[in-house]
């Protein structure tokens, strides 16, 4: 006994260098399949109000892009208004009744943190469960989809961006409702990848790409990018094309969080049929 | 003294880590760590627990503030470990102040550079290829670790020339 105190002793900066690198190793590990690693998350109290503290002297620097940003938004907005429509058929005009009902909701937030030179990269949003978010959401801008919320804390959230490996959105080529995958596959941050394209399919440079509504996270034809280039790979059956994407992920400042108050419903049926299925 | 200012340097360079340098962006590849000069510059007689405890919640803030689990906590970790072993290796023994820090005059300017070199090489690739998880992009992960290994020395070494006087004169 004495002699194994005496070898731990003589080796105790091998054997806490042991302890310190399984305890980070665990964590590592675990955080694969359990989301409690929440201490980890930007979403945290700590690196929460640094992040605001410094973005609310930064975000300055961004007025310009953001005002342009919001003009732009304003402009497609305006160009739904019903005033710019003319009533051709005097009989029936209802805009709001029963027939629709409302199915997702929108927040506005801000993003206090972001990065984009990680091969998993993640933002943080100024509003958490306070304001309503919860995870699973989706979070578009005005041109584009930008990532799922993981985790929330009371003020802040922790946004898994469009710019993860672990990150698959369900789209189609606007002008032929062909669905695909798109997964980013690291490298340059404004080109992402949509796979599973069936090679019948008649492509072309500049195709737009939308949500497919698919999912439970994201309206139908949110605009996510347009088609650059295609290929077969070697091996597969499928066509797969770089996606330019419409949003710039590093000048990110606004974002809208997509509320889907059908979702539950939406998972409850989807649970009943036996079987995988994939989103 | 020395106590305080190495205090404020752990926080001051977590910051400048944490919110300048995480939002360089050169062409998708290079991500400096410049983080890992305060593990570099503690002074030779650190002892060997209080090394590996400062590298662990060193690395446990910065992962705190990029949303990464635990690895660079790991990398940190690994760094100083391997510390001790490149310092004997590099200098043959202690050096006779154990108060002195790693610097240009206490080192030489060549062995200062292939110390700083060896341990952000062992860092980097540790951290890279933990991001990565596995070993499916080997080369893409390589030239990741000798590019932002490349600016985190080129980076470390400013440090050095800027943090040298002030120790100097101590």
């Amino acid at each position: 006994m004495r002699n194994l105190f005496r070898f731990i002793r003589r080796y105790h900066f091998f054997f806490f260098f042991l302890v310190l690198q399984v305890v980070a190793l665990f964590l590592t590990l675990s955080s694969q399949h359990f989301q409690q690693a929440y201490l980890f998350h930007s979403s945290n109290t700590l690196s929460g109000y640094v992040y605001r503290t410094y973005h609310s002297v930064s975000n300055y620097m961004y007025l310009r892009d953001v005002n342009e940003q919001l003009l732009e938004d304003n402009r497609r907005l305006m160009e739904r208004n019903r005033e710019n429509f003319l009533i051709t058929d005097q009989q029936v005009f209802q805009h709001e009744d029963s027939v629709y009902q409302r199915r997702y909701t929108y927040l506005n937030a801000g993003v206090i943190n972001k990065s984009v030179n990680r091969r998993n990269n993640y933002m943080t949003l100024n509003k958490g469960r306070r304001h309503g978010i919860e995870p699973d959401m989706g979070v578009i801008t005005g041109n584009g989809v930008a990532g799922i919320i993981m985790y929330v804390s009371d003020n802040f959230s922790s946004v898994m961006s469009l710019l993860h490996s672990d990150m698959l959105v369900s789209v189609k080529i606007g002008k032929n409702n062909h669905i695909g995958t798109l997964q980013w596959e690291g490298g340059d941050y404004r080109r992402t990848v949509m796979s599973y394209i069936p090679p019948h399919v008649d492509l072309s440079e500049g195709d737009s790409i939308f949500t497919s509504g698919h999912s439970r996270v994201f309206p139908e034809n949110v605009f996510v990018g347009t088609i650059e280039d295609w290929e077969v790979r070697r091996g597969e059956n499928f066509f797969t094309a770089t996606v330019k994407m419409a949003i710039d992920h590093n000048k990110l400042s606004l974002v809208y969080v997509v509320k889907n108050l059908m979702r539950e419903e939406h998972e409850e049926l989807e649970s009943a049929v036996p079987g995988d299925i994939q989103f | 003294m020395f106590r305080w200012k190495l205090l404020l340097m752990f926080f001051a360079i977590v910051l400048l880590q944490v919110l300048i340098l995480n939002n360089v962006y050169l062409g998708g590849y290079i991500n400096p760590q410049v983080y890992v000069l305060f593990v570099l510059i503690l002074p030779f007689g650190t002892r060997g627990w209080h090394l590996l405890l400062l590298a662990f919640f060193l690395g446990m803030l910065i992962d705190v503030f990029e949303d990464s689990i635990a690895i660079h906590t790991a990398s940190t970790v690994m760094l100083a470990f391997a510390r001790p072993f490149v310092l004997r290796l590099l200098t043959g023994k202690q050096p006779d102040d154990a108060g002195d820090v790693p610097s240009f005059r206490t080192l030489g300017t060549m062995t200062l550079l292939v110390y700083s070199l060896i341990l952000i090489l062992i860092h980097h690739l540790v951290l890279f290829f933990m991001e990565m998880f596995h070993f499916r992009d080997f080369t893409e992960t390589i030239v990741r670790v000798v590019l932002s290994g490349g600016l985190t020395l080129l980076f470390v070494i400013i440090g050095f020339v800027l943090f040298n006087s002030p120790t100097a004169k101590r």
